[in-house]
């Protein structure tokens, strides 16, 4: 039965507060609750350099970005770019690859051009013998956004630079993309809704004419072994839960599994190649398997209100200015195996397609078919929790948006229309409006 | 107070249960009973807190090899009675929300002291995971500074998820445990931690440094664990304005969820799942509950002893009193035709759990057992796993006999 005020159906926890993100789908068997628990500790505690008396939880690195999947998705909710308490936060990494050439095409299986040296991602630290790939250091410059309202916003974006490189130069080439490390909850639902409904909202050539696009990332299912849809990571750059932990495991932990067999390390990096590996593969199918377990049946927390008179008058606005259109509110999951995620009607606020969202939040790096100004819709449940969980409201990839209200505003491309529409709102209209927002 | 003989848990379930109880067994009346274990256990546990208090005020005052020995024994004792509480934890949030500042694990120690540089394996993310409180009267922790200069309750409390990192627990149970046990730098074999009095000695005999904030540190949490406990026991206690009276109002057939739902999530969620499966399938003793002290075998006792007491309602408390009453296992003998798989499942947890225990007193330790090659150790374990997941099943059945539909608590939203 569809509810608002239980975003994940059957699967919703009534609990709020710091822990709303870390409980078990409530409609869990105690049985698959051990299941989850086991997971819950391989994706809290961290793991340890080869070789270690713990040989279940070796093989971090050679080069990694943090030592455990909890470092990054913290307490199962958001990352955030690094700040002042934290100038070297480990939730935020930047992946990296060279533009397409003539020449030069990436590979059905890679989705990116890799860097020559550095691969497709910077890893920040290495075990001990090891040169790390380059430090980061963030600073923000104003932007300002002169809105069509006549008002000017200012908002704040990344300047990212480099230095104490292991390997030598990047190329003058590369694209740069940071991301934080984004919520857990609702996982397994949004991996749930069967591929044809999402295919079905593609509109990839605007035939309805409404300035809207929507194109599904076609991206490598490496266990299928050929191009499927895509759904998880900013770009939809993964089609599954286990694909996208899985690579997780290997590009921010250095940690190898049967689907990413080998070492992060490059070609060049004879040191980092030259290192003991925790054997072959790192993360076990069992305990990819109960990683993946727990990521899929992380509850989505309840909206107790959801039917409050203001807060529908907030959503009302927010179908009224298109933010819908892509936010897409609510889905039926499908007739699957597991009984727990089957058959929920969900309210996950994203429509899991590329949208092309302008220059200004425009990383110019393409991921499988989606190009370097397109943008995967974000999940919007469980964005009014994450000051109680996370502490902060840093959104969108790389954290820039201060508030909701931000994020908005740095909605170009396809979503300038609605942008200026909720400019066009009255103040006490656009207080609704985040309102409903804080209230998913 | 000082006991000479601690309580002793009827895990011979099979032999007390054959009695059948005359009186038809109401939810409400289950519900009741229960309530008032939880009375008794929480009371129970905060009587051995306040001996353990003691003897680390002993300690303190005259440190000695004898007297650490005996703080470390008090810390077993009371242990294996606060394990047996946490049955209540998972469907009561007062419970469940106070739980982290007591009881929360795994840690990262090198917040709270000294740390062996070569064995000391921390969450990257955390920003303060060598941040040794004992060595720092202030903590930098990015642009703010966080004066540690008197190490009270309520500071300690205030660091607990520092950073956003669960790992950073600078209260509790465990953190009261490494500082009377010091790191565990034996892995899978042999022996416990192996810290020496000499780190709470004042003057030149001080080893390690800083024993003087040690000291108020351990007296600190030692005083805070106190206060905890007795929040806890005025939750429970009957004739206040309190969770108990919120309880004791709700309809019979939410108490009876709420009490299938605490057992079962501390069986397999927690008991079977992360403090064993997790510790076996990694090899790993930072997996393991009570890692410093080794004496992690005592608290899966006592948690099994949690969930087959919120069965069959009986409870022998410190002072010997025992407490019986309508129980679950009444209801099932009354109204269904299976009791005796349920008592089977039962006795079999209670087995299954007293091997571990008898292993471990014979010199093969949780942390011996879980190492990599020791299959007769990998088996004891499995099948404690094992008869959880049969007694949890047999919890489900029962659930379904008792027509409870999910055992969900339902809250709605409240946060009761």
């Amino acid at each position: 039965m569809a509810d608002p005020r239980f975003p994940g159906g059957e699967t919703t926890t009534s609990v709020q507060g710091a822990n709303a993100f870390s409980q078990p789908a409530a409609n869990l068997s105690f049985e698959d609750r051990l299941n989850f628990s086991v997971g819950n500790s391989f994706f809290r505690n961290p793991w340890v350099s080869a070789p270690a008396t713990t040989e279940a939880r070796d093989g971090l690195g050679p080069i990694f970005n943090t030592n455990s999947c909890q470092g990054c998705h913290i307490k199962d909710g958001r990352g955030h770019p690094p700040n002042d308490d934290q100038p070297l936060s480990v939730s935020t990494l930047i992946r990296i690859s060279i533009p397409e050439t003539t020449e030069k095409t990436a590979k059905p299986h890679q989705g990116v051009i890799n860097e020559p040296t550095y691969g497709d991602q910077i890893q920040g630290f290495a075990v001990p013998g090891v040169p790390a790939e380059m430090r980061t250091h963030w600073e923000w410059e104003p932007h300002i956004l002169e809105g069509s309202n006549g008002k000017t916003y200012e908002l704040r974006k990344p300047k990212i630079s480099f230095d104490q490189f292991g390997y030598g130069e990047l190329h003058p080439e590369t694209r740069f993309s940071p991301r934080v490390a984004p919520a857990m909850i609702g996982l397994g639902l949004l991996e749930a809704i069967p591929e044809s409904d999402i295919r079905a909202q593609a509109d990839p050539d605007d035939r309805d004419n409404n300035g809207i696009s929507g194109r599904a990332n076609e991206v490598w299912d490496a266990r299928q072994k050929k191009l499927t849809l895509g759904r998880y990571g900013w770009k939809a750059g993964k089609p599954n839960v286990e694909q996208q932990s899985a690579a997780a495991f290997f590009g921010d932990m250095g940690l190898s599994s049967s689907i990413h067999p080998g070492s992060p390390c490059q070609p060049a990096q004879t040191q980092c190649r030259n290192a003991p590996n925790g054997g072959a593969p790192e993360v076990s199918d069992e305990i990819l398997s109960v990683v993946t377990f727990y990521s899929k049946h992380l509850a989505p927390p309840s909206r107790p209100n959801a039917l409050q008179p203001e807060i529908v008058d907030g959503e009302s606005l927010f179908h009224q200015v298109g933010c819908a259109e892509c936010h897409t509110p609510s889905w039926k999951t499908g007739e699957i195996a597991n009984p727990s995620l089957a058959n929920q009607a969900i309210y996950p606020y994203t429509d899991l397609l590329l949208h092309d969202m302008g220059e200004g939040l425009a990383d110019h790096r393409q991921e499988f078919s989606a190009t370097g100004t397109e943008w995967r819709t974000a999940p919007l449940w469980g964005l009014g929790d994450y000051i109680d969980v996370n502490g902060h409201t840093e959104l969108l990839h790389d954290g820039r948006a201060r508030d909701a209200f931000e994020a908005i505003l740095w909605h170009g491309g396809e979503a300038t229309n609605s942008r200026d529409k909720v400019l066009a709102l009255s103040d006490s209209e656009q207080t609704l409006l985040v309102q409903f927002l804080n209230s998913l | 107070m000082r006991l000479s003989k601690l309580p002793v848990v009827l895990l011979a379930i099979g032999i007390s249960l054959c009695s059948k109880f005359v009186i038809a067994q109401t939810f409400d009346d289950i519900g009741n009973h229960y309530a008032n274990l939880a009375e008794a256990v929480f009371t129970d546990s905060l009587t051995l807190a306040k001996v353990l208090d003691e003897d680390i005020e002993a300690f303190l005052e005259t440190p000695s090899e004898w007297s650490l020995e005996t703080a470390k024994k008090s810390w077993i004792e009371a242990r294996k009675v606060y394990g047996i509480s946490e049955v209540f934890r998972f469907s009561h949030p007062v419970v469940d929300d106070w739980e982290p500042q007591v009881n929360a694990w795994p840690l990262d120690e090198g917040l709270i002291d000294y740390v062996d540089g070569d064995s000391y394996y921390y969450e990257l993310g955390n920003p303060v995971g060598k941040a040794n409180i004992v060595a720092n009267s202030s903590l930098s922790f990015g642009s703010s500074e966080l004066d540690l200069e008197d190490l009270t309750p309520d500071l300690l409390a205030s660091l607990n998820e520092i950073g956003g990192t669960e790992a950073n627990v600078a209260t509790g149970w465990h953190a009261i445990e490494f500082l009377l046990w010091g790191q565990d730098l034996n892995g899978t074999g042999p022996g416990a931690g192996q810290r020496s009095h000499t780190d709470f000695l004042i003057g030149d005999e001080c080893t390690n440094n800083n024993c003087d904030r040690r000291r108020e540190y351990l007296d600190a949490a030692s005083n805070l664990l106190i206060t905890d406990l007795e929040f806890i026991v005025a939750e429970w206690s009957e004739g206040e304005n309190n969770y108990r009276s919120i309880f004791d109002t709700m309809p019979g057939e939410e108490r009876i969820r709420r009490i299938l739902y605490g057992i079962g999530s501390l069986a397999l969620g927690e008991l079977a799942g992360e403090r064993m499966k997790v510790a076996l399938f990694a090899n790993s003793p930072e997996d393991e509950h009570d890692c410093f002290s080794d004496s992690t075998h005592n608290t899966l006792y006592a948690n099994a002893s949690g969930i087959l007491m919120a069965l069959n309602g009986e409870y022998q408390s410190v002072s010997g009193e025992q407490l019986s009453g309508p129980s679950l296992l009444g209801w099932a003998e009354e109204n269904t035709s299976n009791s005796m798989a349920l008592e089977q499942s039962a006795s079999a947890v209670s087995e299954r759990l007293t091997a571990i225990v008898l292993a471990a007193e014979n010199g093969e330790a949780f942390d011996q057992m879980i190492a990599p090659g020791n299959k007769p150790g990998a088996d004891r374990i499995n099948k404690a796993i094992d008869s959880l997941v049969d007694y949890t099943r047999e919890i489900e059945l029962l659930a379904a006999e008792m027509e409870l539909g999910t055992l969900s608590p339902d809250n709605a939203g409240h946060d009761f």
